[in-house]
């Protein structure tokens, strides 16, 4: 079954083509990765899914939704949640306040409630209060819960973006270069996560630049380069492709350079 | 770091710190009810200004989001206590509801179109709403009375029952502080108070968690209003009198003085700022002719040693203990 679906997705900046009529199927309970060399339009074509910039043309659907151009807060509504590139932490709140953040679409309650505190409230808060330190200990940061997001390590801020993403409940995760910044040992742990995140029922798409990790993780593999899909399929067959190897690499004259 | 001579270990004093700044406040405030006479008035204004930047800091400080112009907030809610007390007879009470009313109209036509935007754009016309409010208060002599104002405002009553004296009406506006505190308190540890707190540190990430920013911050921006629209009614019927002049630009300077030397973001801040920032110049008055000079050192040493603010003392302590 197709989760997200692309038809067609075109953004231009001005004269330049960021992303040009790229068609992309993601399949549920599968890890799909988006790679391609810098400028390759990977990052617009995510702002476009996740609802922070508008495509020029072409249709986005998530599961049968057309989500096209909605703003990001109602995209995430429909069960796709994303995070950043340069993680978006809520630098000041406590690690598990940043997870009961995303419990946000699960839960209801305005002014009013807060004022009044209701029996359902205070058994949501706690129902909120237990997920957030259920996902803290999923990603291996229940020993970090009290301190504020912005005093943990660079890795840990990565799975604690990712912790706070799912506590959401997300049908599709999209992760943005989620690799970047961590060292090998880390990587690994965020390999390792991933499976577990797509082994519990959510989807993944991923942009990286990591291609270890890619190699590792993704069933599929799509390749973008200027804006174009150049390549799509299993990882192996994507990495012998002579069209991805010259655009990563360089064309033959461009290496002789 | 030797520490061993200390009386009260750091430890103890880590564990007390939270509640220092709350134990301070509420010392000062009782002690101005036991001696009686100036200080009272100034706690007065202390605690009523204390209300007003509850709400500040619920949109400022809880949000993150910046506003000149609240003192027009104030200014509706007094000024709509006050003509409809002094010139139709309404009850105090039921004049508040009127003025608290029009308040969060204006709030509403103001915040929700500029809430939208990003960056200056709701600075620059709450900047406006203050001096436009100020302007009609002015202009309005039919029903403002203009510079002049209006006076022979009847004191704070419920139900035939008037608070009169001046330690009363300590009592009453200490509770409505309370009031307002536990309020503010509620709101930050709840599903709405995260969500501002979440806006105040990225909006993106709040937006991609499914956040309706522009509703939330226009929740916070009406909810302070509220608070501010409080302090104004507070005001005029505890001096009985209001002019233009009471919700001026200085009320947000003071008012934001009171926030930053308080501790913007915390729970206790607004209270130990109103009531140290309103104690200063009684303080230097002895200076006479240095006593400005003397406060704005005073002000200047508060931002240097407690750059957090007041409120947030008590969490320097761990730190400098393993410094």
């Amino acid at each position: 079954m197709t989760l997200l679906k692309l038809e067609r997705v075109t953004r231009r900046f001005g004269g330049l083509l960021a992303v040009d009529a790229v068609d992309l199927e993601v399949a549920a309970g599968s890890v799909t990765a988006v790679i391609g060399p810098n400028g390759a339009g990977k990052t617009t074509l995510f702002h476009m899914i996740s609802g922070f910039q508008t495509p020029n043309d072409g249709r986005i659907l998530l599961d049968g939704h057309d989500i096209t151009g909605l703003p990001p807060e109602k995209i995430a509504a429909h069960g796709l949640i994303r995070t950043f590139q340069l993680v978006q932490l809520f630098r000041d709140l406590t690690a598990v306040e940043n997870v009961k953040v995303g419990c946000h679409l699960q839960t209801q309650g305005g002014v009013l409630t807060a004022l009044i505190r209701p029996k359902s409230a205070r058994q949501s808060e706690t129902q909120v209060e237990a997920t957030a330190r259920e996902l803290l200990d999923f990603v291996g940061l229940a020993a970090y819960g009290d301190l504020p997001a912005g005093t943990l390590t660079y890795g840990r801020q990565r799975l604690l973006e990712i912790a706070r993403a799912l506590a959401a409940r997300p049908k599709l995760l999209l992760l943005d270069e989620p690799a970047a910044g961590l060292n090998a040992q880390e990587t690994e742990l965020l390999a390792a996560t991933i499976r577990r995140i797509v082994a519990r029922g959510t989807t993944v798409l991923l942009i990286e630049h990591d291609v270890t990790l890619v190699m590792s993780i993704a069933d599929r593999v799509a390749v973008l380069d200027f804006g174009m899909k150049i390549a799509e399929g299993t990882p192996r067959s994507v990495r012998d492709d002579p069209a991805v190897i010259a655009a990563y690499l360089g064309t033959a004259e461009a290496a002789r350079a | 770091m030797p520490t061993s001579h200390n009386i009260i270990s750091p430890e103890r004093l880590t564990a007390l710190a939270p509640g220092l700044p709350w134990a301070v406040a509420i010392a000062i405030v009782g002690y101005a009810f036991i001696a009686g006479g100036y200080l009272v008035t100034v706690m007065s204004f202390a605690l009523i200004y204390a209300v007003f930047v509850i709400g500040l800091n619920l949109f400022m400080g809880y949000a993150g989001q910046v506003t000149f112009g609240h003192n027009a907030f104030a200014a509706l809610g007094g000024y709509g206590s006050a003509v409809l007390t002094s010139a139709y007879g309404w009850p105090p009470l039921g004049a508040f509801a009127a003025g608290l009313a029009l308040a969060l109209a204006v709030a509403l036509v103001v915040g929700y179109p500029t809430l939208r935007l990003k960056g200056h754009y709701l600075a620059m016309a709450t900047l406006a709403i203050g001096l436009i409010v100020y302007e009609i208060a002015v202009q309005w002599q039919a029903v403002t009375g203009g510079y002049m104002g209006i006076s022979g405002i009847p004191p704070i009553g419920i139900g035939g029952f008037d608070i009169l004296s001046d330690r009363a009406q300590l009592i009453f506006l200490a509770l409505v502080v309370a009031l307002s505190t536990w309020s503010a308190m509620r709101l930050r540890a709840s599903r709405f108070g995260r969500a501002l707190a979440a806006i105040a540190g990225s909006e993106d990430a709040a937006r991609a968690l499914g956040i309706d920013v522009a509703r939330y911050k226009l929740m916070a921006f009406l909810v302070s209003a509220a608070y501010a629209a409080l302090a104004g009614t507070l005001f005029v019927h505890v001096v009985g009198f209001v002019s233009p002049e009471v919700f001026g630009l200085h009320m947000v300077v003071l008012a934001f003085t009171m926030l930053y030397v308080g501790g913007i973001g915390t729970a206790a801040g607004p209270l130990i700022g109103a009531v140290i920032v309103s104690l200063l110049p009684e303080t230097f008055r002895a200076l006479k002719d240095y006593q400005d000079l003397a406060y704005g050192a005073g002000l200047i040493l508060l931002l240097i040693f407690a750059p957090k603010g007041l409120a947030a003392l008590g969490d320097l302590l761990p730190r400098s203990k393993k410094s």
